[in-house]
């Protein structure tokens, strides 16, 4: 499969990564070979094959319901590049 | 021309647990900013998430209490987009396998009862807050919400109209609470709806293209913008216009709702499953223990309260409003002469509930306790109070005068159920008031009961009633 301008444009808009001109080209060819990888492994017949949805054949963890974690905001805070009042401030957000 | 309104609820409720979906931060409501968001919830690197098992267990018993399938195993997943209260710039989510699907809740409309179906309902976690308030031009994040429990519960467009829309969110609201999985404090947004709203012709079969109402957090709120909607849709589609699929606001000030965003730029989640989290699967224990710690539904308690306890289906709908009240009223019940289950299911849903209110105070919080209750049905079946009576004692048990027994002995509220007591005070009576005998054998019958008013006043409402009427019934046919 391969991906045209206009997607990888489409993608790199979705994931806020800024793919300017020249560069958008050599990300197209590399995500579309990507891809051709995917369409290698989706020619394979899967009839009757529970997909995984983990690398790893093992179940997940459960932690007991205990407030385990202790306040931690002046450190957090110190590497923050604003904050007042206790709040994080980041560019004004317009809805 | 008749239109059909089609509506679907989509519902995130906080789950009742003490600390987070996937990290050991407190979800304790009003603290101070960032001082409940550890380093998981901020998504400092290399933090890995690690599921909360009575967030689970909360689901499980929300999936028995519909009817629903529990999925043995579901996958957590990731919804990607940017926003500063998402600090991961994804929301862990369930998408192709939420843990509970299916199910139905039953719904009490004036025409009728209605099964509502649900789709399914997912476990994720809360965003933080922005504050839009001006912090030198900037916005304020607070991150205690953001992990917060949630369990997102959808039906399918079965509702019409915003009537319907609200009762399922009633009945959603109180089954919630009644099994405990979430405190449906709405104010602290605990319980939030996005209705999806579409029209269509009466009798089409194709639904209508919809817009999704985003954080209705009142049942009124909810009512006002599907109506607003509905209408707004109507109008276009009359003008010869399209419904274009776009995500709105309600504004509770303007009585309307207006767009957010529109299809074009919809967001494009990119779901996959998270690597970080590995396929959550139920044992047997924990659905055994989530069937077991799950009470008798509202359902089932309301029909108790109606053949056994012989309350109209009136009386046993305002016992079941809560859990608390029901078992307070069986409490209560208990022990009480049978003949007076009716009353007291009266007195706790009028003069108990308005002191209630009034104070501010769950039923379990009750200054009049149960037993308290029940010996006051025990004084009027032996005759000893009124059911005139009874409000009063009840309010001065409640003002803390001591217990039934106390307020009886101490305010001398005995009833009056002497013959001979009430015969002399109606022969005072009668003697003060030709005016009204006369009127009476006149054939008025009106004077009857302000003959029976003077009686009573005469004797500070202690006198029996059904014995001064026979009493004066006699003296008036003498």
């Amino acid at each position: 499969m391969s991906l045209s301008l206009d997607q990888i444009h489409r993608i790199a808009q979705l994931a806020r990564i800024a793919v300017g001109g020249e560069d958008a080209e050599p990300v197209r060819e590399r995500l579309s070979r990507v891809l051709e990888l995917i369409d290698q492994l989706q020619a394979v017949d899967t009839t009757g094959i529970e997909p995984m949805s983990h690398a790893m054949d093992i179940v997940q963890p459960l932690r007991a319901d205990a407030v385990a974690d202790s306040e931690q905001r002046e450190r957090f805070q110190a590497v923050a590049p604003a904050v007042a009042g206790g709040l994080y401030l980041v560019p004004k957000v317009i809805e | 021309m008749a239109w059909e309104i089609v509506v679907g609820i989509e519902t995130h409720a906080q789950l009742r647990t003490k600390s987070k979906m996937f990290s050991g931060a407190s979800t304790a409501f009003g603290a101070a900013p960032n001082t409940q968001a550890c380093a998981v919830d901020i998504a400092l690197p290399g933090v890995l998430p690690v599921v909360n098992a009575a967030a689970v267990a909360h689901a499980l018993r929300f999936g028995f209490a519909v009817g629903a399938a529990i999925n043995r195993r579901s996958v957590f997943a990731r919804k990607n987009y940017f926003y500063p209260d998402l600090p991961k710039g994804y929301q862990i989510s369930q998408y192709e396998m939420p843990i509970v699907a299916g199910g139905t809740l039953k719904i009490v409309l004036p025409e009728g009862e209605k099964t509502v179906r649900l789709t399914r309902a997912h476990l994720e976690e809360d965003a933080g807050k922005s504050l839009h308030e001006d912090f030198q031009g900037m916005t304020g994040i607070d991150l205690n919400r953001a992990g917060t429990p949630l369990l997102e519960i959808v039906t399918e467009p079965d509702l019409r109209g915003a009537k319907e829309a609200v009762a399922y969110a009633r009945t959603l609201h109180a089954l919630l609470r009644w099994i405990g999985v979430c405190d449906g404090n709405m104010q602290e947004g605990s319980f939030r709806c996005d209705a999806n709203v579409s029209v269509r012709k009466a009798g089409d079969d194709q639904l209508g293209t919809r817009c999704e109402i985003k954080n209705l957090n009142s049942f009124l709120f909810m009512e006002q913008a599907i109506e607003f909607e509905a209408r707004r849709q109507i109008e276009v589609l009359e003008g010869g216009g399209r419904i274009s699929q776009e995500t709105r606001l309600y504004d509770a000030d303007r009585g309307e709702t207006r767009s957010m965003r529109s299809k074009e730029d919809a967001h494009d989640y990119r779901y996959f499953p998270d690597p970080d989290l590995l396929p959550l699967v139920i044992s047997d224990e924990m659905l055994a223990q989530a069937r077991d710690s799950l009470p008798e539904l509202p359902d089932a308690r309301r029909g108790k309260l109606v053949a056994s306890y012989g309350l109209s289906h009136a009386q046993a709908d305002l016992l079941t409003a809560s859990i608390e009240t029901s078992n307070y009223a069986i409490a209560a019940f208990e022990g009480a002469p049978q003949a007076r289950w009716p009353d007291m299911a009266n007195w706790i849903s009028g003069p108990l509930s308005a002191k209630l209110n009034e104070s501010n105070l769950d039923i379990g919080a009750s200054r009049v306790a149960a037993a308290e209750l029940r010996r006051l049905a025990q004084k009027v079946e032996d005759g000893t109070l009124s059911g005139k009576m009874v409000k009063d004692v009840l309010d001065a048990v409640w003002a803390g005068e001591g217990g039934v027994d106390e307020v009886i002995g101490k305010r001398g509220l005995q009833q009056i159920s002497d013959a001979g007591a009430i015969g002399r005070i109606v022969d005072e009576v009668l003697a003060k008031n030709a005016k009204q005998v006369e009127d009476y054998r006149a054939g008025k019958d009106k004077a009857f009961n302000s003959l029976v008013g003077q009686v009573m006043k005469a004797t500070q409402g202690k006198a029996n009633p059904a014995q001064v009427n026979e009493i004066l019934k006699a003296r008036l046919t003498r």
